[in-house]
């Protein structure tokens, strides 16, 4: 048998994929806070607490409206980022003049609220979000078994990163919304309504994080705080990234990812804290990040 | 009436209302305090919490609501898994309400707080939600009972168990931290001296949500066995992760060390059948079981745990000592219901050792098939009894200062 350093060439090749799959999480979750970073300089520290109540919108919706994962898929990201949507139009402009720290303790006191209101009425056992139908079941890739869920993920964030990587970069609506973040008087003068652009671009960030919400329901207990032990994990990404990158989280994430799960092949203890290692090295060595502009 | 007849009558109703004075003047403020002490909103709440409660409620109504003429009163806190809102509650309780027992006690940090409350304070409690066996190891006081189950038998029991069946190539999936430690040690020392080999160990960190790299890594080891040495949602989370790789699926088999009648529910059968574990009690192995648990359905929509049954069990084994010995004096009823042997619809061939360890009958249980089941709660089916004096850890292995080795 083909060994890589002492492991079996399957099981190596298995967790690779199974770092992917992780990754595409990583990505998707920091992409989100990365747009929202790099357009409106927001801190958003609700990020987590927002891909939680996009998995408890699934779950609820599921048992009390019966709307199933795929229309979850579509409906969610919509109701959750129109909250989003909400908290941007009501309270995060009116401290948008002042220095970022203020936005991020907004943003974290919101999260404790949703966090502990869905305590109080759920608990933090967790409740079983059932995969549907067409994706129970796996494949067999020849040096593993990977269940046809989590092929689904990879598949399903990466084509949202690349679909967002795309409106951001690559059409005009992306092009006002990165000319309305770096001038927005001329951008105003120019009659584009810039408040309307920056209050879409918040929803569209809340969004992507309900959509990995929705993502995540089947795979892992559904609770009120499966999203703030993910968060921190999702921040070193988007520092090791460069803040702000678009192309930089994507690539991160999924590195990040691969990292993570060749740890838990060769040191398993340390596999929470390998991503923590990495980001201290590139602060060190290239404090923008790896794809972040030299400030 | 004639006077004869008239003083007799007079002097007896004097001589019984003495003898009900009597009784009380030992009950200290004329009543009986019980103090429940558990996690009501966190992790643990589902298996003792308010259902515990409940249990307890129970036990004191079937009691008749008072012993010898002393009502039994009964408090109840949310400890938050904190052991310093535990040992404040509890400190709270014993000084300005005179609290007599307290029950519950679930999470283990909690639990030695508030032991080490109860020894300063000469109180009473009776330790039901507990898992660590260090309870009535080093941590062992005068003024504590542990009731139901701990980490020795769960390891001794599933482990041995297991090996005996043929199961002897274990992969070890382990909590990183003092309780997963503690189990994996007992774990590898029981399957070894089985004659059974650890073909692998993964220790991953607590808490963890991911478990498909460990999951792949045992599938990838071989071994006929997975054992996992954690708990909660750990537990639940590997679980749910083997059952989406189709662990069990392809002849591996699962053993849980810790898990509770609720876990199972929540998991469903698709994902844990033929689950090994070790239970102290299960609702339905038996017709007094299934009796008082229908009886604790109806009031709380949802069939006991160990842990709940436990409470009603250990809080009437109290009441009935308390009856016994005209006091609630704790030095006094701790030793009387040491001198009684338990046998109830929880506890088979039940007794307290000097170290404060009750102990009794467990079971090694498996989760039925989803075919196999015939309702929501129809989950266990129990292989084998461990009797009561192999379960536990030997008195003669005791670090305990109560024992003499």
């Amino acid at each position: 048998m083909t060994m890589i350093f002492g492991v079996p060439l399957a099981v190596f090749m298995g967790q690779l994929t199974l770092g992917l799959v992780n990754g595409a999480f990583y990505a998707l979750l920091s992409l989100g806070l990365a747009v929202i970073f790099g357009l409106l300089k927001i801190v958003n520290f609700a990020h987590g607490a927002q891909y939680m109540l996009g998995a408890f919108a699934a779950l609820l919706g599921f048992r009390y409206l019966g709307i199933n994962y795929w229309l979850a898929l579509v409906l969610v990201p919509l109701v959750v980022g129109g909250l989003g949507m909400l908290m941007e139009r009501f309270l995060l402009r009116r401290i948008a003049h002042l220095d970022h720290l203020y936005g991020l303790l907004l943003t974290f006191g919101l999260a404790l609220i949703f966090e502990g209101t869905l305590v109080n009425f759920f608990g933090v056992s967790g409740a079983r979000y059932a995969t549907p139908e067409v994706l129970q079941g796996g494949l067999n890739l020849g040096f593993m078994f990977l269940p046809t869920y989590r092929a689904w993920v990879l598949v399903a964030a990466l084509s949202m990163c690349l679909f967002t990587w795309f409106m951001i970069e690559r059409t005009r609506l992306g092009a006002y919304l990165r000319a309305g973040t770096e001038n927005s008087q001329l951008m105003q003068a120019f009659g584009v309504n810039v408040p309307l652009l920056i209050t879409l671009t918040y929803g569209f960030g809340v969004g992507l994080a309900a959509f990995a919400g929705v993502l995540a329901a089947p795979l892992y207990p559904v609770s009120p705080t499966m999203g703030s032990s993910l968060l921190i994990v999702v921040f070193a990404v988007v520092v090791i990234g460069g803040m702000g990158s678009i192309l930089g989280a994507i690539v991160t994430g999924l590195s990040m990812g691969v990292i993570e799960g060749l740890t838990k092949v060769y040191y398993p203890e340390a596999s929470n804290t390998v991503i923590f290692l990495v980001m201290i090295l590139v602060l060190m060595l290239r404090p923008s990040g790896l794809f972040g502009k030299e400030a | 009436m004639t006077f004869a007849k008239k003083t007799l009558t007079a002097s007896i109703a004097i001589a019984a209302a003495m003898a009900v004075s009597t009784a009380n003047a030992d009950i200290s403020d004329g009543e009986v305090r019980i103090g429940y002490l558990a996690d009501m909103s966190g992790t643990y709440r589902d298996l003792a919490g308010p259902g515990g409660q409940t249990a307890l409620e129970m036990a004191v109504a079937d009691f008749g609501g008072s012993v010898n003429g002393a009502p039994i009163v009964v408090f109840s806190a949310d400890d938050r898994n904190s052991a310093d809102v535990g040992a404040n509650t509890v400190r709270e309780w014993i000084d300005q309400r005179n609290v007599d027992m307290v029950a519950g006690l679930v999470a283990s940090s909690v639990t030695i707080a508030v032991t080490r409350v109860l020894e300063e304070n000469n109180g009473l409690g009776i330790v039901s939600g507990s898992a660590a066996s260090s309870v009535t190891n080093e941590h062992c006081t005068p003024n504590h009972v542990h009731w139901v189950y701990d980490t020795y038998p769960l390891a001794n029991g599933t482990a041995r168990a297991v090996v005996e069946q043929g199961g002897d190539s274990w992969f070890l999936l382990t909590a990183d931290y003092a309780f997963g430690h503690a189990l994996e040690a007992d774990v590898i020392k029981v399957v070894e001296e089985n004659g059974g080999e650890i073909v692998g160990n993964v220790r991953h960190p607590f808490p963890t949500s991911d478990f498909s790299s460990y999951i792949l890594q045992a599938q990838g080891s071989g071994a006929q066995i997975v054992g996992l040495a954690n708990a909660g949602s750990d537990t639940v989370n590997a679980i749910t992760t083997a059952s989406q790789f189709g662990l069990t699926q392809s002849g591996q088999q699962l053993a849980g060390l810790l898990v509770f009648l609720n876990d199972i529910h929540a998991l469903g059968l698709d994902a844990t059948q033929n689950l090994l574990l070790t239970t102290g009690w299960y609702w339905d192995m038996d017709d007094e079981s299934r009796e008082w648990a229908e009886r604790y359905y109806e009031q709380v929509g949802r069939m006991p745990t160990m842990v709940q049954a436990g409470i009603y069990s250990s809080t009437m084994h109290y009441l009935k000592a308390v009856e016994a010995a005209g006091t609630d004096d704790p030095e006094t009823v701790r030793a009387k219901m040491a001198e009684e042997p338990i046998n109830d619809f929880f506890a088979r061939n039940g007794r307290i050792r000097e170290d404060g360890r009750m102990v009794h009958d467990m079971y090694l249980a498996q989760v039925k098939k989803p075919e196999a089941s015939t309702g929501e709660w129809d989950l266990y089916e129990i292989l084998s009894t461990i009797p009561a004096e192999e379960a536990y850890r030997p008195l003669s292995e005791s670090q305990c200062k109560l024992v003499q080795n």
